[in-house]
């Protein structure tokens, strides 16, 4: 099996964004992804929140661990340096990453298996620190790589393609990264492309650790009756918190036509997420009430999507530790390196 | 008769202690004295894995003729642990001294009669003079301190300065201290005047050299070779080398508008090593610290970085395996694993720095040689070299030296349409050329993974393209043979067909035994190997001798293995010396086990 890459040529009539692009341009190599996969739909997502931001490829950095979902940065931005790492360990590879130059943008894509599973401590710990972030976990409740088995996702009492009941508890990827202390949480379904791209294009804009979980089915092994990440079963037990609209800085606000359901958030990037509420009981930037929404909503067998929380003055990794605003990566050696002078003032305290 | 050992300047006192009863400092402050009489000396602090209440031993070796390894045995030991009195009383060398705490009688059952022993009321005294338990427990030790400084004719002018220089800040507690100094002294001098036929005398043999620990070296090293990222996991012994780099990051890294380094205590070593590699990837320069047991966490991620040329540098301060084993004990037992970590077919390298001097330039060195390799480069130290203080010549830096950051292509390389392909040898050394995330807008980028990708970066499973990589890989290995520091070659005063190879940390032991052994007509040429892939120097001593001795620290010959597995040389010509009960082998050691394998029978004491 080779790589396939697209043919480049443009059709002169291609809508272009404000840097000349063409969707084209953030376009990966041809999926090798199941044909209805979940994941290749999120890929089309993140493609069309690029494209909408004019963001500069370049200036984005995707990572991932391993798993069908982790194959994915393939197939979407490829003029960004991607990174395919290790299973359940993209975060602390990312971490490193984001350190290393804090002006690209990071975008970690995992699955189920690989952040739930066997990354679940690197998943949470990369949240606790605050790294600045788009981390986006496709979420079909089975290790579509290996053939189906349970991930940690996978409901209680869901059923495999073989018609055994899933016997432990799932992990609920959105309430750990609450607790763990993200800045910007949400989730959605790749089925629901409009919600997706309004999500993505608001995390992007968003300075700190930015969590979606994204229901993602798997149609080779999780997509029958019985299951609680099949298409049918995610699209009847969607509840949507809000409605999201996110609006770049630059673009004028226009005045709500119901104050009473509709907020403005704006982040530190200057952009607005403009909310309108669908849950009555739903406070998207108060944590404890979040997480309280959250619960009750699960124990009815309800998925809640949208913009669950976030905290627009968030403070990332780099501001909790102090770092200089440059990219480490470009200090000089002048910057680094203290010379003979300060090395002659130190053996002379070790006398 | 009883006959007493009579030296000067080359001795070893060893001082029995409780850990945690405060000992530590006053220790510290006795071998320092010698040091500023002007006479070199090797400390080393042998301790549990525990905080307070068991046994430690604190062992100054004073040597005017500057060996600085541990020789073995001891001359004369300084008792203040009830527990463990019997074996230290046993391991002193016949006609040494036993300096003790005489205050409650001791049934004379519990003496030799082959030593001068040397009783002194230290709890009595202390009882008297003060009334708070934790002072009677704190001033007996600057007491005995007084007390040698008597016996041993040190100048007690001397060890005031240094109570100074330590309590500077905490000015209060100069005072009491000398007071208690005197004491202990003044007592000495009454009662105790000739007991002891050990010297110290004034000499000019330390010169400028400066004390340090390994750890905190090496962590200069980082400073000074650039290292912007470092990401840990708290291990012994390699805790301390990621709190220097931040205190000295403190001093030395801060810029105008924040800090020029970022440190992350990691949740584990997994994701110490995935940030290291992740900085590294995009271009920073990062190091991670741990030991063994962090070294086997790490193996998955060291093949990775391997696979896609990822630089990296470790710094292995190993200790006796495994995890529960002894955290607190030396060894050189981490060289397999580490020179093939992880799965498939791996290779890595790995510098053997000898004290704390080369620890700080070998930490340097590998951060360049990760840059220019483009591969996880291995700093392998260990419990001897990384938590004791080391008496080595002051750290040099040349302002002249440049970073060397490899081979990476620059937004104007792109623009100016050279070919980049991640994985193409354009050199011939098997180095690629790589660029950093964000270089430029539509040339340059690519995506990394392990292997399943050609000269370009582009994802195929093909066979010959991963046989092709391979090689690559093994070319690149030797280009490091000829980058890697080589080894370090002294010849025996005659010609000889016998040999000796050892590194690191055996390094200051061997340098002591080598002089005894040609005392003995035992001649043999010596190798200090200082990296592993192996300059073929190395290959050429072990071929141009009959016998090569190989000295390590470790059961299982884990160099020997390398040497083996690297050159096609005789087996049979190699004769391992090895020394791996947790303390750092001694000249005594090397001595006797090379002169029994030479067939010629020695019993120098031994004691651990
Ligand atoms: C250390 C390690 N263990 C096991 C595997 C095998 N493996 C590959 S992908 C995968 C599960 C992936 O599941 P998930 O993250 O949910 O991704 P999906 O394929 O469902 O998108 C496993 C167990 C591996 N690659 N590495
Ligand atoms: S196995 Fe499942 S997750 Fe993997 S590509 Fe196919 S549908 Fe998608
Ligand atoms: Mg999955």
């Amino acid at each position: 099996m080779t790589y396939i890459t697209k043919p480049k040529l443009h059709h002169p009539k291609l809508p272009v964004n404000a840097l000349g692009f063409t969707h084209r341009d953030y376009e990966g190599s041809v999926s090798t992804l199941c044909a209805g996969c979940g994941h290749d739909s999120i890929s089309a997502a993140i493609i069309q929140a690029c494209f909408e931001i004019d963001l500069p490829p370049h200036r984005l950095a995707k990572l991932s661990g391993i798993g069908c979902s982790s194959k994915t940065p393939t197939y979407f931005l490829g003029q960004s340096h991607g990174f395919n790492t290790v299973h359940g360990r993209m975060p602390s590879v990312l971490t490193g990453a984001n350190l290393a130059n804090r002006d690209l943008i990071y975008m970690g894509v995992s699955g189920d298996g690989d952040s739930a599973s066997i990354g679940l401590g690197q998943f949470a710990h990369c949240i606790r620190r605050g790294v600045n972030m788009v981390y986006i976990v496709e979420n079909n409740g089975v290790y579509g790589l290996t053939k189906g088995q349970f991930s940690a996702t996978a409901d209680k009492g869901s059923k495999s393609k073989k018609g055994v009941a899933n016997p432990d508890s799932p992990m609920d990827l959105v309430s750990l990264a609450l607790i763990a202390g993200a800045s910007f949480v949400g989730r959605s379904f790749s089925g629901d492309k409009r919600q997706l791209v309004e999500l993505i294009k608001a995390a992007i804009g968003h300075q700190g650790s930015a969590f979606l979980d994204v229901i993602s089915p798997c149609i080779a092994f999780n997509n029958h009756a019985g299951s609680t990440k099949s298409f049918d079963y995610v699209r009847e037990h969607n509840e949507a918190a809000n409605a999201l609209e996110f609006l770049e800085g630059r673009q004028e606000i226009t005045i709500d036509h119901d104050p009473g359901t509709t907020v403005n958030v704006t982040q530190h990037d200057g952009s607005v997420l403009r909310l309108r509420k669908l849950a009555e009981d739903h406070d998207p930037t108060d944590r404890t009430s979040v997480m309280n929404f959250i619960q009750r909503h699960n124990a009815r067998g309800e998925i809640v999507t949208g913009l669950l929380y976030v905290e627009p003055d968030s403070e990332d990794l780099h501001h909790r530790l102090g770092v200089t605003k440059r990219p480490l990566n470009s200090l000089s050696d002048a910057e680094l390196c203290p010379g003979s002078g300060a090395l002659q003032k130190i053996n002379e305290g070790l006398r | 008769m009883l006959s007493r050992v009579e030296k000067i300047n080359d001795f070893v006192v060893r001082l029995a202690n409780v850990n945690g009863s405060g000992s530590a400092s006053a220790n510290r402050i006795f071998a320092r004295s010698i040091i500023r009489m002007g006479v070199p000396v090797g400390s080393r602090n042998i301790f549990p894995s525990n905080i307070q209440g068991l046994p430690t031993w604190y062992e100054v070796r004073v040597s005017g003729a500057g060996h600085l390894g541990r020789r073995g045995g001891y001359d004369m030991m300084v008792a203040m642990n009830p527990q463990t009195w019997d074996k230290d009383v046993a391991g002193i060398d016949a006609g040494g001294y036993l300096f003790y705490d005489s205050t409650k009688p001791m049934p004379s059952s519990k003496f030799r009669e082959d030593i001068t022993v040397i009783g002194m009321p230290l709890t009595e005294i202390c009882n008297k003079q003060y009334s708070d338990p934790r002072q009677r427990q704190l001033f007996k030790n600057i007491m005995y301190v007084g007390a040698l400084d008597a016996l041993l004719g040190i100048e007690t002018d001397v060890t005031e300065v240094l109570i100074k220089e330590l309590y500077k800040g905490k000015d209060k507690l100069i005072a009491p201290n000398i007071e208690a100094l005197h004491i202990g002294r003044d007592y000495a001098e009454k009662n105790l005047k000739g007991a002891v036929g050990l010297k110290v005398k004034r000499a000019s043999a330390v010169g400028d050299r400066i004390l340090i620990e390994g750890n905190a070296a090496a962590a200069l090293g980082c400073v000074y070779g650039g290292a912007t990222v470092a990401a840990w996991y708290p291990i012994t012994p390699s805790t301390s080398v990621a709190e220097a780099f931040a205190s000295y990051c403190k001093k030395l890294r801060v810029g105008e508008d924040g800090n020029n380094y970022a440190i992350v205590q990691a949740e584990d070593e997994l994701a110490a090593i995935g940030v290291v590699i992740g900085a590294g990837w995009n271009g920073a320069r990062a190091f991670t610290a741990t030991s063994g047991p962090g070294i086997s966490l790490m193996q998955e991620f060291i093949g990775l970085a391997y696979f896609a040329e990822i630089p990296a540098v470790l710094i292995d301060v190993q200790r006796g395996g495994p995890s529960t084993g002894m955290p607190t004990r030396t060894q050189q037992s981490d060289l397999l694993s580490a020179a093939f970590a992880s799965h498939g077919d791996t290779r890595h390298v790995l510098l053997f720095p000898a004290d704390p001097k080369e620890a700080f330039e070998m930490s340097s060195l590998a951060l360049d040689l990760a840059d220019r390799l483009q591969t996880p480069i291995f700093v392998m130290t260990d419990l001897d070299i990384g938590m004791n203080e080391w008496l080595v010549e002051p750290l040099q830096w040349d302002d002249n030296k440049k970073m060397d950051r490899g081979k990476v292509m620059t937004h104007a390389d792109l623009e100016a349409g050279k070919d980049f392909g991640r994985y193409l040898d354009v050199d011939g050394d098997g180095i690629p050329f790589r660029t950093y995330p964000g270089t430029h807008p539509t040339k340059g980028a690519y995506f990394t993974r392990g292997t399943s990708r050609d000269r370009y970066a582009r994802y195929t499973e093909e066979g010959p393209v991963y046989v092709d990589n391979m090689e690559r890989l093994l070319k690149k290995f030797e280009t490091a043979k000829s980058l890697v520091p080589g080894p370090i070659r002294q010849d025996a005063p005659k010609t000889t067909k016998y040999g000796v190879i050892y590194f690191g940390s055996s390094t200051a032991a061997m340098d002591e035994a080598i002089l005894t052994l040609n005392e003995k007509n035992i001649l043999l040429d010596r190798l200090r190997i200082r990296a592993y892939p192996f300059n073929d120097t190395v290959i050429d001593f072990i071929k141009h001798h009959d016998r090569v001795y190989v000295v390590e620290q470790n059961r299982d010959a884990q160099l020997k293995t390398l040497l083996l597995d690297t050159g096609k040389v005789d087996p049979q010509k190699l004769i391992s010396v090895l020394h791996y009960d947790g303390n750092p082998v001694t000249a005594r050691f090397i001595v006797n086990d090379i002169s029994l394998k030479s067939g010629l029978e020695t019993s120098l004491k031994e004691s651990v």
